[in-house]
């Protein structure tokens, strides 16, 4: 286990995202302008998309029923622990544990591909299918914590159809599901004519995730002094409730079938918390959420914790569940 | 040339309420509006944007009554909750029949 968790926090991804908090703590001026950040994001998310529509197009129905439906009971459920344990626990308000809840049901990408980076580089790979599943994690989560705020504040909220069309439009969703059926209808052989640009194992997409981390970095290293603000409940609970829903993934993956790698990732997209799409989401329908409670868990603790120690975790434990 | 005095409103708010914002200014009688992006920090110190301190300034001119609706609306919709600031002055204008 030591030995894994030193290579990870030796990767390239660790060490720059490491680079990117340092940059923030001595006040550097330098960050990624917003549109590239923006163009790292969308390439990320449509290679992810495309490759993973290759793959599925080899993979058939059968194959991946079992771990659809297993990610889809992960989606129905980690919103709820989430909020139980925010609202009965931690004392938060109804509209701050639906909030976090909402985060803590979606799923982040970035954590995905540092996930499939990790298990790629330990000879573990997963299975070609596991960006739809990525899609299915998306928005069941966040649509089942706002829901849960919604009915128990009875705010005069905006209607669910604009929550839902701004959650099913937004850049995640639409690169992802709009780049499967791009790989799917394409084929392998159109794939092999731009693979060397897009495949996640090509050197221009490992450049790109480090790139993308380092501002991650930068994000996450500003919105440290905020911890303070958050309290102590909410520090322990951005690392034990992404261990808890880990483990869960881990092992209703492994239960689907899934391999050492694809249950690995699936424990990874259970323990991540979104902040992409769920933050807007959040804020326009549960205003009196507040920001700092969960940007700063999904980002300041979460994601660093998962990018660091989280996904070799949830990797020892699937491989102790496979034998 | 003939200057016609109407009002300016100028809000300043998270980017994550443009489009609600700009459909209800339409709404409550602005005839147009121009957004820009910027950046900043206020009482509340925080915007639920993945880049922190990012904003953004719609600007509308239009008739003192719109303008009163404008700013009551605001006042009563966001200002509990978000990080917004709207404010009025005077302005003038040609064409003072483009904005009512």
């Amino acid at each position: 286990m030591g030995e894994i968790l030193r290579q990870n926090l030796f990767s390239p991804v660790a060490l720059a995202f490491a680079l990117g908090v340092v940059a923030k703590l001595i006040r550097s001026e330098f960050s990624l302008p917003k549109d590239v950040y923006t163009a790292l994001s969308v390439y990320l998310l449509f290679a992810l998309g495309i490759k993973g529509g290759v793959e599925l197009g080899h993979a058939g129905a059968s194959a991946i029923a079992w771990p659809a439906a297993a990610t889809l009971l992960i989606g129905c459920v980690t919103p709820i622990t989430a909020y139980v344990t925010l609202r009965r626990l931690g004392r938060f308000s109804i509209s701050d544990s639906a909030g976090i809840a909402a985060h803590y049901g979606s799923v982040s990408a970035v954590t995905y591909i540092a996930a499939q980076t990790f298990v790629k580089g330990m000879g573990a790979e997963p299975e070609g299918y596991m960006p739809t599943l990525l899609t299915l994690l998306e928005s069941p989560g966040i649509h089942i914590a706002l829901a849960i705020g919604a009915m128990k504040t009875a705010s005069p909220d905006r209607d669910t159809k604009s929550v839902l069309h701004e959650v099913l439009t937004g850049r995640t969703m639409v690169l992802l599901v709009g780049g499967l059926v791009i790989g799917l209808l394409m084929g392998e052989k159109n794939w092999q004519t731009i693979e060397p640009f897009y495949d996640s194992k090509g050197a221009v997409f490992k450049g790109a995730l480090t790139l993308f981390i380092l501002e991650m970095g930068i994000v996450a290293g500003s919105r440290l002094g905020d911890l303070r603000k958050v309290g102590p409940f909410l520090l322990g609970f951005g690392v034990l409730m992404p261990i808890v829903h880990g483990a869960l993934g881990v092992w209703l993956g492994s239960l689907a079938g899934l391999s050492v790698g694809g249950a690995t990732m699936l424990g990874a997209m259970a323990a991540s918390a979104s902040y992409i799409a769920a933050p807007p989401a959040v804020r326009i329908t549960l205003p009196e959420a507040n920001p700092t409670y969960y940007l700063t868990a999904s980002l300041a603790i979460t994601f660093p914790f998962n990018i660091l120690f989280g996904i070799p975790i949830y990797f020892q434990l699937a491989q102790w569940l496979h034998g | 040339m003939e200057m016609v005095p109407l009002k300016l409103v100028t809000i300043v708010a998270e980017p994550v309420l443009e489009e609600q914002l700009t459909a209800e200014l339409r709404r409550l009688g602005a005839r147009g509006f121009t957004v820009t992006d910027s950046r900043g920090e206020g009482s509340r110190g925080i915007r639920a944007s993945e880049v922190p301190g990012q904003g953004i300034r719609i600007e509308t001119v239009v008739s003192a009554a719109v303008a009163d609706r404008v700013l009551a609306h605001i006042a009563k919709h966001y200002f509990p909750s978000y990080a917004v600031i709207a404010y009025l002055s005077t302005v003038e204008v040609v064409r003072g029949e483009k904005y009512v």
